[in-house]
């Protein structure tokens, strides 16, 4: 078991506490430990389990005080997180890969509950066969059942997506779950350098968790989830879809916020970022770690005077629709990596290009479009990768052909 | 471990001591003649308003908590059906953290879980398993009507031996479907919870005040507990409504349904069912009291009153464990 060492310089600010090298799991615990979280429940799965690892350790420690619940399967986790949120305590729980597919009853409830509690998900491939490797299809399985979805891209944005994603889903405007999903090994265990924010700071931006006149007590003895029929539903999911609606605002205003609280390092629209955009021709846009390869890729490139550049996409639900149609229709032609499948969808090609291709229908000028199923099962998607993409991403702002777009990279044929 | 009783334990001595407050009241749809309505109402009785309950899918969450009426005066939430067991530790866990963190008023609040038979003897039972594992106050209370009673009457792991049901109907080639035994829930939950201090069975109905006094007992002795209920079903039984109160009784004095509970790690029998005990009425004329039996022939009616008898003669713990004694090793 690896804990965090390296101390480094305190910051003199006083926003942050001081810096050390985390891996994404032990970051994720950070924020963990820093929203004052109530009730955690864990049940193990790799890669996501080190962040379970290292709070039961900051537990034991007496760094931090949660209730620890060690469950008896995910189903049970995430039905234990769901009812310690209705009691309005703030709670957490995470999983990988076919353990988040097995807890997926208690998923589903807890968005149509309405209850706001913040998932890891440490993506892994889906079984059989048993595989540990990232691939995104897991955390993206619960992107159509009210549940706001983000990726991050490393340790640091990791521990303060914890902070952002739970101001955000307890919004009384909002009240949805968050799912944080971050890379499975190329991110929950790589180490970075990670600014740990202090306990004032943090408790400064994310107010106490509030279900107010929605909390399961003796003093507010309401009846939650009573069983409809037919005549109710459709009312109710209209409601989960205002809420993901008034998600957005909810969104760029915590991001707002943090740069205040943090100082400002989070740049608009928040919901995506660009590399090397400006007067770029083509980009690959992507989630997750795929950044890193596709940003070095490009610095290269541009070294030989191609203009091209990356969108780093970090919102998936809600999704951003109306910023990234703008952002994206400027170029002649994107690239979308996918680090999912679609079987039998519409193209044939990943989840990501559909929703992308959808979002991009209404553009005035709309770009061509590659799609690149790459990195599947945790393989390697590498700089020569990234540019090889850029450089068939190119040829089909060239010919803009609606046929045969989707590449699969690294595939052995 | 926290073993702080939720409540005062003070005995019901005789029917007119229940408590009169009602905190289930109307606002539901159950069947006449439901006896799991009646084991609810009990429960919340006892327990009194500083409770929260969580209700699994079933039958007795799908009739009595319609949308835009509840007869809960508790706090009330669902939970799915394989659930029961993390909901109430999710409760147990969250007012535990609040109390303690100071952000909400320190004061005994129970936690409760209803379950029925299929949830929680069936596919919730690992979740349950590990709640009683814990150190939270809790009850989770199964209701075993002895089968899916909210899906037109499907078999579950605890329907008795040779009941006719949607799942399992008598046919040409096999008169009898449902050819598994009963389920010993609470006698599983018992042997492998060294930890959890009270497990129970119960009728609501029979004998007068004891299953109210069950669940006193369970919330005043604190640490999870667990308490199953024997609750005649008219619909799922097929008889007449007015006959349930005498099928509890009926089920129990048979031997099919023992009574007991057991208090750190004593078993104690609340009707004894044992020979050498009260004696036991023919099997027979409980099963024949109920349509879902219809089907059965004499040699159905022997094979389970051997079984019966086997279960309270032979067992080393009658009626609840299935150890036929303890054989000599042979090195």
């Amino acid at each position: 078991m690896s804990v965090a060492v390296a101390q480094a310089k305190s910051d003199q600010s006083g926003v942050y506490e001081r810096e050390d090298l985390l891996n994404g799991c032990q970051a994720v615990a950070q924020g963990v430990r820093l929203a004052d979280v109530d009730v955690i429940a864990a049940y193990p799965i790799r890669p996501y389990t080190e962040v379970m690892d290292a709070l039961s350790k900051l537990i034991a420690d007496g760094q931090f005080d949660a209730e620890y619940i060690i469950a008896d399967s995910e189903h049970s986790q995430f039905e234990i997180v769901k009812h310690a949120s209705s009691v309005n305590a703030r709670a957490f729980g995470g999983s990988s890969g076919t353990g988040w597919m097995y807890g997926m009853e208690a998923l589903v409830v807890t968005a149509t509950d309405r209850l706001p509690p913040l998932f890891v998900v440490g993506n892994r491939a889906l079984d059989d066969p048993g595989a540990f490797g990232v691939e995104h299809n897991d955390a993206m399985a619960v992107r159509d059942m009210g549940w706001l979805l983000c990726w991050v891209t490393t340790p640091q944005e990791a521990l303060e997506h914890v902070l952002i994603g739970y101001r955000i889903a307890e919004d009384k405007k909002v009240r949805m779950p968050m799912g944080l999903a971050m890379d499975g090994a190329f991110l929950t265990h790589s180490q970075h350098m990670v600014k740990i924010p202090s306990v004032a700071a943090a408790k400064q931006f994310l107010p106490q968790y509030d279900l107010a006149e929605r909390r399961l007590h003796p003093d507010n003895p309401i009846s939650v989830a009573p069983q409809i029929n037919e005549d109710w539903v459709m009312e109710l999911r209209r409601q989960n879809w205002e809420a993901a609606k008034r998600a957005r605002g909810v969104i760029k205003d915590a991001y707002k916020e943090f740069n205040n609280v943090f100082g400002s390092r989070y740049t608009e629209p928040y919901y995506f970022e660009e590399f090397m955009t400006d007067d770029a021709e083509t980009v690959l846009i992507g989630v997750g770690t795929v950044a890193a390869p596709a940003r070095t890729a490009v610095k290269r490139l541009r070294e030989k005077g191609q203009k091209v550049g990356y969108v780093n996409l970090r919102w998936f639900r809600p999704f951003p629709t109306v910023e990234l149609r703008d952002c994206l229709s400027r170029f002649k032609a994107v690239g979308v990596v996918d680090r999912d499948f679609a079987h039998g969808s519409p193209d044939n090609g990943g989840i990501l290009m559909h929703e992308i291709r959808s979002c991009l229908y209404p553009a005035k000028q709309r770009p061509a479009i590659a799609n690149f199923m790459g990195g599947l099962g945790g393989r390697d998607l590498s700089i020569a990768d990234a540019q090889k993409m850029y450089d068939i991403t190119q040829q089909a702002a060239k010919k803009d052909s609606m046929d045969g777009f989707v590449t699969w990279i690294g595939l052995r044929e | 471990m926290s073993t702080a009783p939720t409540i005062d334990y003070e005995k019901i001595k005789g029917v007119h001591k229940i408590p009169l407050e009602e905190l289930y009241t109307s606002g539901h749809r159950t069947c006449q003649g439901c006896e799991s309505a009646t084991t609810m109402r009990g429960f919340i009785k006892v327990a009194g308003s500083r409770t929260v309950v969580t209700g699994a899918t079933g039958c007795m969450y799908v009739a009595n908590t319609s949308y835009l009426t509840t007869p809960w005066i508790v706090p009330w939430m669902h939970t799915q059906l394989g659930a029961g067991g993390s909901s109430a530790v999710g409760m147990a866990a969250g007012l535990r953290a609040l109390k303690r963190k100071g952000k909400i008023k320190d004061e005994k609040i129970n936690v409760i879980n209803f379950s029925g038979d299929l949830g929680a003897g069936d596919m919730g039972i690992g979740g349950i398993s590990a709640a009683l594992q814990s150190d939270y106050d809790l009850l989770i209370i199964m209701y075993d009507n002895e089968s899916a009673a909210n899906t037109d009457i499907q078999a579950t792991g605890l329907t008795t031996y040779g009941a006719q049901t949607t799942f399992t109907p008598p046919g040409t080639k096999h008169p009898i479907m449902q050819r598994r035994w009963k389920k010993n829930v609470a006698g599983m939950l018992a042997v492998g919870h060294p930890t959890c201090r009270y497990v129970a069975t119960a009728c609501a109905t029979f004998p007068p005040t004891d299953y109210l006094n069950k669940v006193r007992k369970a919330l005043s002795i604190g640490g999870p507990t667990f308490i199953h209920t024997y609750d005649p079903c008219p619909k799922g039984w097929d008889y007449h409504p007015r006959y349930s109160n005498e099928l509890g009784e009926f089920g129990i004095k048979s031997g099919l349904y023992p009574l007991y509970e057991i208090v750190e790690g004593n078993v104690i029998y609340t009707w004894d069912a044992r020979k050498t005990g009260k004696g036991r009425i023919p099997v027979k004329d409980f099963l024949t009291k109920q349509g879902r039996f219809d089907h059965l022939k004499e040699e159905h009616f022997t094979h389970i009153q051997k079984m019966v008898d086997e279960m309270w003669d032979e067992w080393e713990i009658p009626g609840v464990a299935p150890i036929k004694g303890i054989l000599k090793a042979r090195i």
